[in-house]
């Protein structure tokens, strides 16, 4: 095992072909889901922040819940909708990078979602008195506010994409790691794993580990220099 | 990092990801050396079972239709069960599996049609080199099962079976035998295990549990230097294990890649396809072996 390392450097230093492809469609992938659950998610984590209702308790706890839902759980419900023997088979999207894109912002929309709301929320609300008592309500108000927190969505967003670019789940039973095609760095730890081939697995492991350490190094720098 | 750099990173990471979508949009990359790609292509996607996909086989012979024919083939490799209900879903173009019980009920009920033999190889009953149950050797396949029910029942050291557990042709062949004895798994003990996964998990398995199994042979060679396991049952008719090739039914599912189906049915069953099929060698041994040309038709060695 403990070429396993060296294995992972050769690997990404040998620029092959196939490992590039691998990674190049787990990034991809998470890249569009982080975004497309992002429009989502932050426009709703934003109202629901600002919102004076009672119900937005109750969505707190409901989206707090399906944050906990299994990966597989999610992959079988939008299967069982994609499959031709589901309600939208005939659009042909079972087994495509769409339906691990689909999957995928499902999983991360109540993730986003709720700490977003959870961001808007805990603003100090010494900072909305004073926006007040300067005349500044309404629009402009939340725009301040939420200038105020956009590292903390930053951050929101990141671990969103760190969720997605992880799981296996979602991908192994939307996209069926088709190689070229939908194979994932996830998909490709689980079949190399199940071929007993335990080295290659966690070199892959290591080059996923890479991807999520810079990408946080990158957020942590920005944030850092914001406060 | 000032407010202007941070925003053009925001925008940078924004660009990526909806140009990697409008990627993400098109079909399967091509591996390097197969057809350029158009956005015309055609595609199918083919079911079947882990065994021949974690062998290498399709590696090794797909990529010479797709160079042929333009066509590109998506390999799914799951359980023949699941493959079966793939087809029957229509959620793929075409299966190759190994269960006729299965496949020959697929074509009854008018999922499948044009069905092919195109290969075979044998299972075979792995155990450990100390083999407590004692079946080295035992020319039936089902006796060799019920000695290690017996053994496994009397908690003799040692002794346990590794199911598949995952209606895959191997498990559906399995269960076969067992019906033939007097013992069944489905109410046994401790001794029988049901993993649940595919054919190279289950062998990883059973190699770490010192157990007994039965694999596709093509695998277990395929996977052989991982493996402390010994083939100690072989050779019993009831061992054989035939591949088929069927297109799903366009009059059921009419969006199915029909033609394109047909057409790597046609290169399968082809002398080509049989060659290669017949070439391909893993740790100097044949996997496979093609059934549906004269063999006099396929030249020998290389």
């Amino acid at each position: 095992m403990e070429s396993a390392f060296v294995r992972a450097v050769k690997l990404l230093i040998s620029l092959d072909h196939e490992i590039f492809q691998i990674v190049s469609v787990s990034v991809r992938l998470a890249l569009s889901s982080t975004l497309f659950a992002s429009l989502l998610s932050i426009p709703a984590g934003i109202l629901l922040g600002f919102s004076r209702s009672r119900a937005v308790h109750g969505i707190k706890v409901v989206l707090n819940s399906l944050m906990a839902i299994p990966t597989v759980v999610i992959g079988l419900f939008v299967y069982s909708m994609l499959s031709r023997s589901g309600v939208f088979g005939s659009m042909g999207l079972l087994f495509t990078r769409t339906a691990i894109i689909i999957g995928q912002t499902l999983l991360i929309f109540p993730i986003i979602t709720s700490m977003v709301l959870g961001v808007i929320k805990s603003v100090d609300p010494v900072l909305k008195e004073t926006l007040t008592s300067y005349g500044i309500t309404g629009t402009r108000k939340h725009l301040i506010i939420i200038r105020e927190v956009k590292t903390q969505i930053l951050l929101a967003i990141a671990a969103g994409f760190g969720r997605v670019v992880g799981e296996v789940g979602v991908s192994m039973m939307l996209g069926g790691n088709i190689r070229w095609y939908t194979r994932t760095i996830t998909t490709s730890i689980a079949l190399e794993t199940s071929k007993g081939n335990f080295e290659q697995g966690l070199a892959l492991g290591i080059i996923l580990l890479i991807i999520s350490l810079g990408i946080n190094l990158i957020l942590h720098v920005s944030v850092k220099d914001e406060a | 990092m000032n407010k202007l750099m941070r925003i053009a990173l925001a925008m940078g990471i924004l660009l990526l990801a909806v140009s990697a979508n409008l990627a993400a949009e098109g079909n399967a990359e091509q591996p390097a050396p197969a057809v350029e790609q158009t956005s015309e292509q055609v595609r199918i996607k083919l079911a079947s079972t882990t065994s021949t996909d974690n062998s290498g086989l399709f590696g090794a012979v797909l990529p010479i239709f797709e160079q042929k024919t333009g066509i590109g083939v998506d390999v799914i490799a799951v359980g023949t069960g699941a493959a079966v209900t793939l087809g029957k879903n229509g959620d793929v173009d075409i299966i190759l599996v190994h269960a006729r019980s299965l496949e020959d009920q697929f074509v009854a009920e008018y999922y499948g049609i044009n069905r092919r033999d195109v290969m075979h190889n044998d299972f075979v009953i792995l155990g450990p080199t100390e083999d407590p149950a004692g079946i080295r050797g035992m020319k039936n396949a089902a006796e060799a099962l019920a000695a290690i029910a017996s053994a496994g029942i009397k908690a003799k050291a040692g002794t346990i079976f590794v199911s598949r557990g995952d209606d895959s042709g191997t498990h559906v062949r399995e269960r076969l035998l067992w019906a033939e004895t007097s013992y069944s798994p489905a109410k046994a003990g401790d001794w029988y295990r049901e993993a649940g996964q595919g054919m190279g998990a289950v062998l990883i398995i059973t190699n770490d549990m010192g157990g007994y199994t039965i694999t596709d042979r093509g695998t277990y060679i395929a996977m052989k230097e991982n493996l402390d396991l010994e083939i100690l049952v072989e050779g019993d008719d009831q061992l054989f294990n035939p591949y088929g090739i069927i297109a799903v039914n366009p009059s059921i599912h009419p969006h199915v890649q029909y033609e394109a189906a047909m057409q790597l049915i046609a290169f399968f069953t082809s002398i080509e396809g049989q060659q290669a099929i017949d070439d391909f060698i893993v740790s100097g041994q044949q996997l496979f072996y093609p059934d549906a040309v004269d063999p006099r038709l396929l030249h020998q060695g290389e």
